[in-house]
C-alpha cells in the first residue's frame, strides 16, 4: 500500500483507471482510492468495527469478558439442556375447514397495492394464518413475481405497532361510538348538501370504492373528495393532458423493443408495471442457445437505479437536464424544433448515434419517460414513440386507470384553502399520512386543525393521527375485502386471508358509513358493487371465479390511440440548462417508499440497491460534487468512522444530512430520498433518517435548482452492507464483456481468470447418483431490484438486527445483492450480483466444524443442523464466499405474540449463538420430494422455486437438478457465459453466473 | 520445612489418578443411561388427557381403521388429531349422555377445542413428515406401537435419533405391503428382509444417504 496516499484524493482515483485495459472491477470508492482499510476489509470475515460489545466496547477488557461469557453461556446452556421437553398440547377444531387439512398451507389469490395500483398475489396461508406473500402467476402485473413492498407485507399485518384501538382524543372508544358521531354530523350537514364534509385519500383505482365516493358526492352534492399521493404519477397524468388533452394512461410492452431509452425512469425496477417490464427487459438479453440478440437499453439519470445499472449506454445526467436531452432527442427524430446540438458534450457524442439507431428500429423502439420528470418530458416522449410508430406495438393508451384522475397538488390546495376559510367541519382521511408527506408550505400540521372533527384511517397512529381527534384502526390488505386495478386497468378483487386482528376496518366499510346500511361489511360491498355490475347469469360462479383466479378477466381496459396536440411541442420554452448551480431530487425510497413502510424492519433493513443503505438516507451526490463541497476524503471508510454531514439549503429550508458518495450519480445534483425522519412511525421507524419533506414543495415536488449545501460539523454512522462480506474485485468475482466481442469469442468474458478442470483433485469423486441440486444466476438479467433478499427473508424466519449490528457486519440476510462497478466513478458500468451459499463441493466450511453442524447431504447441499451448533464460527472463518451469518445475539423476537403468527413453520427460528445461511429453500425441495416420491415419480423440473427465485422479476435465479441434462438449470450452466465465483479455490460452487453482457451502439464512443 | 503428604499419600495419589477414570467412565455412562431412560423420553408413561379415549376399545374393540379418524396421515406432514366434529359423528348417537363425553359435547356446543396432551412430541428442529412414511409402507405399529392395546395412549418408541436412524440406514427391517399400514399385530408372510427388500425397490425408496443427511429431517 506503499501508494495508497495518492489515491485518496479523487484524481489518484482516476489516475488509477488511467491506462487500463478491458474491464476492471472495483467494488467502491475505498476500492478505487486502495484505501489501508478496505484492503483490510478484504482479508477480514467482518469488519473491523464488529469486534467488541454492543453499546460500550472501551469499558470492557475485551478477553477477560470473552472467558466469563463464554463459561457462564456453557454452563447455563449445559444445564438447560438437562430437561425434559415441556409438555405440549394439540388443540383440534372442532369443526374442521372443509379444503383443510393440518400441516398443508392453502394458497389464496388477493393483491397489494402501491400507490393505488395492484400487484395480484398468491398468500400462503397456515392453518388461517398468511405467513408469505408470492406473484401471481395468473396476473398481468406480478407474473408470479413480487417487489420488495409486496414480499413485506406480510410483515405490515402482524406489525406490533399497528394501531388497536380506535380513540377519540385518547380516549377508547368503539365502532358504533365513532358511527353515531358520524351519523349525527351528517345529519346536520344534510341541510347544506354536504358542504362541511371534505374525505381525503391516495389514489383510488378501486371501482367499488369509486362507486361509494360517486353515491355520497350524490347524497352530498356540496361535499369534497380530495386525493394526495406524495409519490404518484402526477407528471404523466399532466403530462398526458399536454399531450393529448385528456389524462391519458400509459403502458408498455417492453418485450417488442428493441432499443429503448430511458429517461430518467427506473421501470425495471419501481413504478407501476416494473415487474412485468423486468421480465420483458430480460427476455430480450438471454443470449443463450440459438439467441444471439439482446435489446439495448439507453438511460439518463441523476442517481444510479436498477434500471441505470442495466444501461448499454448511461449518462449521467441532472434531473433538471433531462428535459433538455428530451428537447434535443425530439428534434433530432424531426418531432420538435430547437437545437440538434447541447452545450454538453456528452450528450452530442450520443445524439446521432441514438437518433439513428431508434430511427432503425421504428414500431420496435421504446421512449420512456419518468414518473418524476416534468410533465413535458412525457408529452416529448408520447410524440417521439408516435413518430416513430411505436404505438399499438410498444406503447399502449387507455383511459386513466384511477376512479377519478385529478391533479394531486391542486386537489390538495384546494383542500387547503378550504380548511382556511372554516368551509370544514369534517375531514375524514382514509389512509395515508398527508401531515407528513404533503408539500412543506401548505403546513397542513396546523391548519389541518382548522377542521372542526378530523378523523384519520390508518394502519398505524402515525403523525396525521396525532392531529386528529379520532383515531380509526385500519383493517390491512390482508384483513379486508376490496378490488383494485393493475396497471392496464385489470382488476383483482381482495380477498382477507384472516379475521383483522385488531377490530380494524377497511376504507370500504368507513365509507359504507355516510350510505344507507352503514354497517355493511366488506364482503357486502365489494360483492354487491360487481354483482350490480354483473350483466350475464350466474353471478355467483363469475364470482368465485374471479376471486379463485385473482383477476377479472376481460376487466383490462380498452386501448385506444389519441391524437397528439403539436402544439404544446412546438418549441421549447426555455432552454435548460444548469450551468454550475446545485440540484435537489426528491425520490421516494427505494425501500420504504414514501415513508408509509417505516416501521418495517424487512425493508429498514434492506440495503438499499445500488448504495447498500440500511436504516437510513443520506444526502446521495457524485464524488466530484462531494469533493466540491469539500468532504470527499471523509466519505471513504464510510462504516469505520462515521461521513461527514452537510447541510441543504432549498428555499429558505435547511436541512443537515450525512454525505453518501455514489459513482455514477450526475455532477451537480443532490438526490435525497423520501420516507424517512417519521417521528411517530413505531419502533423501527421513528428517529431513523432525515425528513426531505421538510425541503419539498408543492412547485417542485422531484427537482429543482437553487439548492445550497455547505459542510457542517459533525458525522454520522451510516450503516451500509457495501462495506462488508467483501469479496477482492480483481479476482473475477463479476464477469462481463461486450456482445459483439462475446460472439467472436466467448471465452473474452472469462478473460484473466482461473477456473480449473472439475477433476483436478488426488481423491476419488463424490457421486451424486440422485438429485444434484444447483443454481444459476444470470448476471446479465439481475436488476439489483432485492425483492429475492426480502423474499429469502419472509421464508427462512430470517431476523432484523438493527443498524448498529448492521454496521457491525452481522446483518443476517442469507442472501446479498452486492453491486460492482467498472469504469470511472464518474460514469460507471454498474453490476449486481446475488450471492447466497455456494452450495460448494468441495465446501471449506464443512472440513472445519468440530461438530459436525455443517455436513454435506447425498444430493449435494451443504446442511446446517442448528441443533448441533456450537457457535465456534470456524465455518464462517473459513468461507471464502462470507455467506456465513452468526447469530450474536437472540436476533429472533421469540416473545412478540403477533410475530409468531408470521414464522414459517417449516423452518426453525434460530436462537443465539447458532450459524445459519442458505439452504437453497431445503423446506421447499423436501416438500416437493416427498409430493413426487408419493406418487413414484421424480421431481419435475421447475417444480422446486426457491423464494429467491420465485419473486424474481427477471428470472435472473434459476434452480433445479443438475444431474438432469434437460433442466434449465443444466442449460444454463452449459452455456459459455456460466462460470463459478472463486472458483480457482477448486471449492467446486454449486451455485453458478453467467458473466453480464452490454449491447453497446458501436457508432457511439463511450 | 517438613514434609506434609506421608510416603502413603503416593498410593493414593495413583489411585486417585486412575479411579477418576473409571468415576468418568460412571458419570458418562449414568448420563447416557439417564438420557435414553424413560423417565427421559417419556416412553411407555400413559397421558392424562381431558377424556380418557381408549384406542383399546376403539382400535381393538371396535375395529375402527385408524385413517377414521388421523384423517390427513396420507396427505400431510401431520396425522391430525380429529375435530370434535369426528367424535360426534357417532357420539351424538351413542353414550349421548355418558358423563364421561361431557367435554366432547361441550366442545362442540361452544365451539372451543379439547385440550390434548401430545403424546409423540420430537423436538421442533425435527421435521417429521407423516405421509411420505406411510406412503413409502411404514405400518403405524412401527412406530406407534400396539395401539390397539392402549387403554390410555403411550409413547411407544423413544423417539431418539439413534432410533430413527435405526430404520433410515435399514429400511427394509420395518416395510410391510400398502395393504397392511394401518394393520395392528402385522406378521410378515415370509422373510421381513426379503419382503423389505422388494419393498424397497417398488416403493423406489431412496438410498440410505440419502435417508441419513442432515437436511432429511433437520432444517
Amino acid at each position: 500500500m506503499s501508494d495508497s496516499p495518492k489515491h485518496l484524493d479523487l484524481a489518484g482515483a482516476r489516475a488509477r483507471l488511467e491506462g487500463k485495459r478491458g474491464r476492471e472491477f472495483w467494488r467502491n470508492l475505498e476500492d478505487l482510492a486502495a484505501t489501508p482499510e478496505f484492503e483490510d476489509l478484504l482479508q477480514r470475515e467482518f469488519p473491523r468495527q464488529a469486534i467488541g460489545w454492543a453499546d460500550d466496547e472501551n469499558e470492557v477488557d475485551g478477553r477477560r469478558n470473552f472467558l466469563k461469557m463464554m463459561g457462564a453461556s456453557l454452563a447455563l446452556a449445559g444445564l438447560t439442556a438437562c430437561t425434559r421437553q415441556p409438555t405440549e398440547h394439540i388443540m383440534p377444531y372442532v369443526r374442521q375447514p372443509e379444503d383443510l387439512i393440518p400441516g398443508k398451507p392453502l394458497f389464496y389469490a388477493t393483491a397489494t397495492t402501491l400507490g393505488g395500483v395492484a400487484n395480484g398475489v398468491l398468500v400462503e396461508s397456515h392453518e388461517g394464518r398468511p405467513t408469505k406473500v408470492e406473484g401471481n402467476p395468473e396476473h398481468p402485473a406480478t407474473l408470479g413475481a413480487l417487489d420488495a413492498f409486496g414480499q413485506a407485507s406480510v410483515l405490515q399485518l402482524y406489525d406490533p405497532d399497528r394501531s388497536r384501538t380506535l380513540y377519540q382524543d385518547g380516549e377508547i372508544r368503539s365502532w358504533a361510538d365513532f358511527l353515531g358521531m358520524l351519523r349525527g354530523l351528517i345529519e346536520q350537514q344534510r341541510a347544506s348538501g354536504g358542504a362541511g364534509i371534505r374525505i381525503l385519500t391516495e389514489t383510488v383505482t378501486s371501482p367499488a370504492m369509486a362507486d361509494q365516493l360517486a353515491a355520497i358526492q350524490k347524497l352530498f352534492p356540496a361535499s369534497k373528495w380530495h386525493q394526495w399521493e406524495p409519490a404518484g404519477p402526477h407528471s404523466a397524468r399532466t403530462g398526458a393532458m399536454l399531450a393529448f388533452g385528456q389524462p391519458v394512461h400509459t403502458y408498455y410492452n417492453v418485450s417488442n423493443a428493441n432499443v429503448i431509452v430511458s429517461l430518467d425512469a427506473d421501470f425495471l425496477a419501481s413504478g407501476e408495471a416494473s415487474l412485468r417490464y423486468a421480465r420483458q427487459f430480460a427476455a430480450r438479453r438471454r443470449v443463450e442457445g440459438a439467441n444471439t440478440t439482446m435489446n439495448r437499453l439507453y438511460v439518463v439519470e441523476p442517481m444510479p437505479t436498477p434500471t441505470g445499472s442495466k444501461a448499454d449506454h448511461r449518462l449521467p445526467l441532472r434531473a433538471g437536464d433531462v428535459e433538455e436531452f428530451a428537447w434535443l432527442l425530439a428534434a433530432g427524430l424531426g418531432v420538435a424544433q430547437g437545437p440538434k446540438q447541447s452545450d454538453n458534450g456528452d450528450i452530442n457524442k450520443w445524439m446521432g448515434g441514438l437518433v439513428k439507431d431508434l430511427m432503425h428500429n421504428q414500431g420496435a423502439s421504446l421512449v420512456i419517460a419518468g414518473e418524476f420528470q416534468p410533465p413535458i418530458v412525457h408529452a416529448l416522449a408520447h410524440a417521439m414513440n408516435a413518430k416513430l410508430g411505436n404505438v399499438g406495438k410498444t406503447v399502449f393508451s387507455t383511459d386513466s386507470i384511477e376512479a377519478s384522475p385529478v391533479d394531486h397538488v391542486a386537489s390538495l390546495e384546494d383542500l387547503v384553502s378550504d380548511l382556511d376559510s372554516g368551509a370544514v367541519d369534517l375531514l375524514l382521511i382514509l389512509g395515508g399520512n398527508p401531515v407528513f408527506n404533503a408539500p412543506v408550505e401548505l403546513g397542513l400540521a396546523d391548519r389541518i386543525e382548522k377542521a372542526r372533527v378530523r378523523a384519520h384511517l390508518s394502519l398505524y397512529e402515525d403523525e396525521t393521527t396525532a392531529v386528529c381527534q379520532w383515531s380509526l384502526p385500519e383493517a390491512h390488505y390482508l384483513e379486508s375485502w376490496g378490488d383494485a386495478r393493475a396497471f392496464d386497468g385489470s382488476v383483482t378483487i381482495q380477498q382477507p386471508l384472516i379475521q383483522p386482528l385488531y377490530d380494524g376496518r377497511s376504507a370500504y366499510q368507513v365509507l359504507q358509513m355516510f350510505l344507507e346500511a352503514p354497517e355493511m361489511g366488506g364482503h357486502e360491498i365489494v360483492k354487491g358493487y360487481w354483482a350490480a355490475q354483473h350483466n350475464g347469469a350466474d353471478f355467483e360462479s363469475w364470482w368465485r371465479r374471479a376471486v379463485h383466479d385473482g383477476v377479472v378477466a376481460g376487466s383490462a381496459l380498452p386501448t385506444k390511440t389519441p391524437a397528439i396536440n403539436g402544439a404544446a411541442l412546438a418549441t421549447p420554452a426555455h432552454k435548460y440548462r444548469l450551468e454550475g448551480k446545485l440540484e435537489i431530487v426528491f425520490r421516494p425510497d427505494p425501500t420504504i417508499y414514501d415513508g408509509r413502510f417505516a416501521n418495517l424492519g424487512w425493508l429498514q433493513e434492506l440495503p438499499k440497491p445500488i448504495t447498500k443503505i440500511t436504516w437510513d438516507n443520506a444526502a446521495i451526490m457524485s464524488p466530484a460534487t462531494a469533493n466540491q463541497l469539500g468532504v470527499y476524503k471523509e466519505t471513504l471508510n464510510a462504516g469505520y468512522d462515521g461521513v461527514p454531514m452537510v447541510e441543504l439549503t432549498y428555499q429558505g429550508r435547511t436541512l443537515r444530512a450525512p454525505v453518501w458518495a455514489q459513482p455514477g450519480c450526475a455532477d451537480g445534483s443532490v438526490t435525497v430520498h423520501l420516507g424517512y425522519g417519521r417521528t411517530k412511525a413505531g419502533r423501527a421507524g421513528t428517529g431513523a433518517g432525515f425528513n426531505p419533506y421538510g425541503l419539498r414543495t408543492a412547485k417542485a415536488l422531484w427537482n429543482d435548482t437553487g439548492l445550497a449545501a455547505k459542510k457542517t460539523a459533525g458525522s454520522y454512522l451510516l450503516a451500509t452492507t457495501q462495506n462488508e462480506h467483501a469479496l477482492d474485485p480483481k479476482r473475477h468475482i463479476v464477469r462481463a464483456g461486450d456482445l459483439a466481442d462475446y460472439l467472436k469469442n466467448p471465452a473474452s468474458v472469462h478473460e484473466g481468470a482461473e477456473d480449473p478442470p472439475p477433476a483436478l483433485t488426488i481423491y476419488p469423486g463424490w457421486s451424486y447418483p440422485g438429485h444434484a441440486w444447483g443454481m444459476a444466476i444470470d448476471l446479465n438479467a439481475c436488476t439489483g431490484c432485492s425483492a429475492c433478499v426480502v423474499a429469502c427473508q419472509a421464508e427462512n424466519n430470517i431476523a432484523v438486527v438493527g443498524k448498529d449490528q448492521v454496521r457491525r457486519g452481522r446483518a443476517m440476510h442469507w442472501l446479498r445483492v452486492d453491486s460492482y462497478y467498472s469504469g470511472s466513478p464518474h460514469d460507471p458500468e454498474i453490476y449486481n450480483q446475488p450471492v447466497p451459499c455456494q452450495q460448494c463441493e468441495n465446501a471449506p466450511c464443512e472440513l472445519v466444524c468440530p461438530v459436525q453442524a455443517t455436513t454435506h447431504s447425498a444430493e449435494g447441499l451443504n446442511d446446517m443442523v442448528y441443533n448441533r451448533c456450537v457457535g465456534t464460527r470456524y465455518c464462517s472463518n473459513n468461507c471464502p464466499y462470507k455467506v456465513r451469518r452468526f447469530n450474536f445475539y437472540l436476533f429472533s423476537d421469540f416473545e412478540t405474540p403477533s410475530l409468531k403468527l408470521l414464522r414459517n413453520p417449516d423452518v426453525t427460528v434460530r436462537s443465539r449463538g447458532v450459524m445459519e445461511k442458505c439452504t437453497y429453500c431445503v423446506q421447499r425441495i423436501n416438500s416437493a420430494k416427498i409430493d413426487a416420491e408419493k406418487q413414484n415419480r421424480k421431481v419435475k423440473d421447475g417444480e422446486i422455486q426457491t423464494a429467491c427465485q420465485a419473486t424474481c422479476p427477471a428470472e435472473a435465479i434459476v434452480f433445479g437438478d443438475i444431474n438432469d441434462p434437460n433442466s434449465r438449470v443444466s442449460q444454463m450452466k452449459a452455456e459459455k457465459r456460466n462460470y463459478g465465483m472463486l472458483a480457482d479455490l477448486n471449492t467446486r460452487p454449486r451455485t453458478t453466473y453467467l458473466a453480464a453482457l452490454r449491447n453497446p451502439n458501436p457508432e457511439i464512443e463511450d | 520445612m517438613a514434609q506434609i503428604f506421608p510416603k502413603s499419600a503416593n498410593a493414593i495419589a495413583r489411585m486417585s489418578v486412575y479411579g477418576a477414570i473409571f468415576v468418568l467412565i460412571f458419570v458418562g455412562w449414568a448420563f447416557d443411561a439417564l438420557n435414553r431412560s424413560a423417565y427421559n423420553t417419556r416412553a411407555f408413561m400413559a397421558r392424562e388427557q381431558p377424556i380418557p379415549f381408549s384406542h383399546a376399545h376403539h382400535v381393538g374393540g371396535l375395529g375402527l381403521d385408524c385413517r377414521y379418524c388421523h384423517t390427513s396421515v396420507e396427505s400431510s406432514s401431520f396425522a391430525n388429531v380429529p375435530p370434535t366434529k369426528t367424535c360426534m359423528n357417532c357420539h351424538s348417537q351413542i353414550w349421548s349422555t355418558s358423563p364421561m363425553l361431557e367435554p366432547v359435547r361441550a366442545s362442540f356446543r361452544t365451539g372451543q377445542s379439547i385440550r390434548w396432551t401430545r403424546v409423540h412430541d420430537l423436538p421442533d428442529f425435527v421435521y417429521f413428515n407423516h405421509s411420505i412414511h406411510v406412503a413409502k409402507g411404514v405400518g403405524c405399529e412401527s412406530c406407534h406401537g400396539r395401539v390397539d392395546k392402549m387403554p390410555l395412549m403411550w409413547q411407544h418408541a423413544s423417539l431418539q435419533m439413534d432410533w430413527c436412524l435405526d430404520c433410515h440406514r435399514n429400511p427394509e427391517k420395518v416395510l410391510r405391503p400398502q395393504a397392511f399400514i394401518t394393520t395392528m399385530g402385522y406378521q410378515p408372510a415370509g422373510d421381513q428382509e426379503e419382503i423389505g427388500r422388494r419393498l424397497m425397490s417398488e416403493n423406489h425408496i431412496q438410498d440410505a444417504r440419502v435417508l441419513t443427511s442432515c437436511s432429511t429431517c433437520h432444517r
